[in-house]
């Protein structure tokens, strides 16, 4: 079998290695690089990081990544953001004021909600486990995407204090709730997926999102 | 809101994994990762690695076995023992640590504890309090296992430690600890009135029921359990059926 190969951008927002670690586990041969054509060439690429959107943004242009992880998903590539990489591939973050994201998904980053849909403070971030339910007006089923070895109500693992919010519906692959408000937990458009939650923290399941998407 | 976790508590003296009895007399259980890798496997929610000889011999080969856990373990890791800077603890999160617990150097320093929070993030800034009970209601803040007074008041030191930035509390009772008698009910509930931020009950679990006593009637939003797993009392997959008859909100999760 033709060994499974991963590119991880490394652009100085956090630790890669959890990541690596995760994807070797699941049988892929990992790559960490910030050089654009190692990252052009790549059969699979995944943008993570942790930490605030201007600060990742601003990293990535300073790398000219910006504009290689924009063609990367223009290329039909497979393209996995993680957390602040999840967040980075929508249109624009609230996070201290507006920061233009990657534009690959429509959408905005907004706070996740301080207040429970039952008028209770809520505490921020959202940390933890939660589990994964099918959104009410989102993708229809898993099947194909990242989430495609993966069952409504698996949990999987979250730190985060703003959440995605794709201006299309049908982009929200899952979601998961906090105080009763849906948050987009996994988004895709074509080759291009998104996990708020930390897959290579996530267990088994988290497992299973990685092995999907080494399968695409 | 949150669901309560279950913590795999290991301690470590060097290469080992040890435990003991009031964080004192320890004894050699085998290797730290063997451990790990069947708390993983069962469905611990976190594991939390405690070096307890860093902070009295300045050793740090913590960071090792951590790097080495992350090969096999996909959970969260809380890593403590011996940290003394914001150098260490980026040390030990490059290491593949996701949060740091420090004890005795927020005590002699508490400017830590904002330093690394600012740098990291509360999520990452675990309080690990040793606490030891000096009469009716009331609990001395200990440091380096135990052994060294502070004169702290264990609930003014939380709300200290929590006005600093630390997003997490850990909360071992040296009294309970090793003992297998249940958790300081008293001590938890008198820190988690106290505190918004998540707090782990550790130290004392003697059976899967201390737990659910940990969480309705303390309020703790985590239990770290060592002993009863390591000599194989009980599974977490045991601890998590008892959970869940209980009617806590734990993690839905079914061993493979």
């Amino acid at each position: 079998m033709k060994p499974l190969e991963v590119t991880l951008i490394d652009y100085g927002m956090g630790n890669l290695l959890s990541v690596r670690r995760a994807m070797e586990h699941c049988g892929a041969t990992v790559t960490v690089t910030a050089e654009v054509d190692a990252i052009l060439t790549a059969p699979r690429v995944v943008l993570p990081g942790v930490g605030a959107f201007a600060d990742g943004m601003a990293e990535l242009r300073t790398l000219g990544l910006d504009a290689t992880v924009r063609q990367v998903a223009a290329k039909g590539t497979p393209l996995l953001g993680i957390c602040l990489g999840m967040q980075m591939l929508l249109d624009e973050s609230e996070e201290f004021g507006i920061t233009d994201g990657l534009g690959l998904i429509p959408g905005r980053v907004v706070p996740v909600p301080r207040i429970s849909t039952q008028g209770k403070p809520q505490r921020i971030p959202h940390i933890g486990w939660n589990e994964l339910v099918v959104p009410p007006q989102g993708c229809v089923d898993w099947v194909g995407t990242v989430l495609h070895e993966v069952r409504p109500n698996d949990a999987v693992y979250f730190v985060h204090s703003f959440m995605a919010c794709p201006s299309n519906p049908a982009h929200r692959i899952a979601d998961c709730l906090y105080g009763g408000h849906p948050i987009a937990a996994a988004i895709g458009k074509g080759n291009v997926f998104g996990c708020q939650f930390h897959p290579e923290k996530s267990g088994e399941i988290g497992l299973k999102v990685l092995m999907s998407f080494l399968s695409q | 809101m949150r669901k309560t976790r279950l913590i795999a508590r290991l301690d470590i003296k060097g290469p080992n994994l040890i435990k003991g009895i009031h964080l004192e007399g320890l004894r050699v259980i085998g290797s730290p990762n063997e451990y790990a890798l069947r708390y993983y496997q069962q469905g611990a929610d976190e594991l939390l690695y405690m070096d307890c000889v860093a902070s009295l011999y300045g050793r740090n080969n913590i960071g090792e076995i951590v790097r080495d856990a992350v090969k096999d373990v996909f959970v969260p890791l809380t890593v403590g023992g011996g940290i003394r800077s914001v150098n260490d603890a980026n040390e030990l999160l490059r290491c593949g640590a996701d949060k740091v617990a420090i004890n005795t150097a927020a005590v002699s320093n508490p400017e830590l504890i904002s330093e690394v929070a600012r740098r990291f993030g509360s999520q990452c800034m675990v309080l690990s309090i040793e606490a030891m009970q000096v009469g009716v209601g009331k609990w001395e803040v200990f440091t380096d296992n135990g052994r060294e007074s502070t004169g702290l008041d264990v609930i003014d030191w939380v709300k200290r430690g929590v006005d600093l930035g630390a997003g997490e509390i850990l909360l071992t009772s040296v009294d309970r600890e090793g003992t297998r008698k249940g958790f300081d009910i008293d001590l938890v509930q008198a820190v988690t009135q106290e505190v918004t931020v998540p707090v782990i009950a550790s130290g004392g679990m003697g059976k899967p029921e201390d737990m659910v006593d940990a969480v309705q009637k303390g309020g703790a939003d985590a239990v770290a359990m060592a002993d009863i797993l390591h000599y194989n009392r009980a599974t977490v997959g045991d601890i998590r059926r008892v959970a869940k008859l209980a009617g806590l909100d734990v993690r839905n999760y079914e061993a493979a």
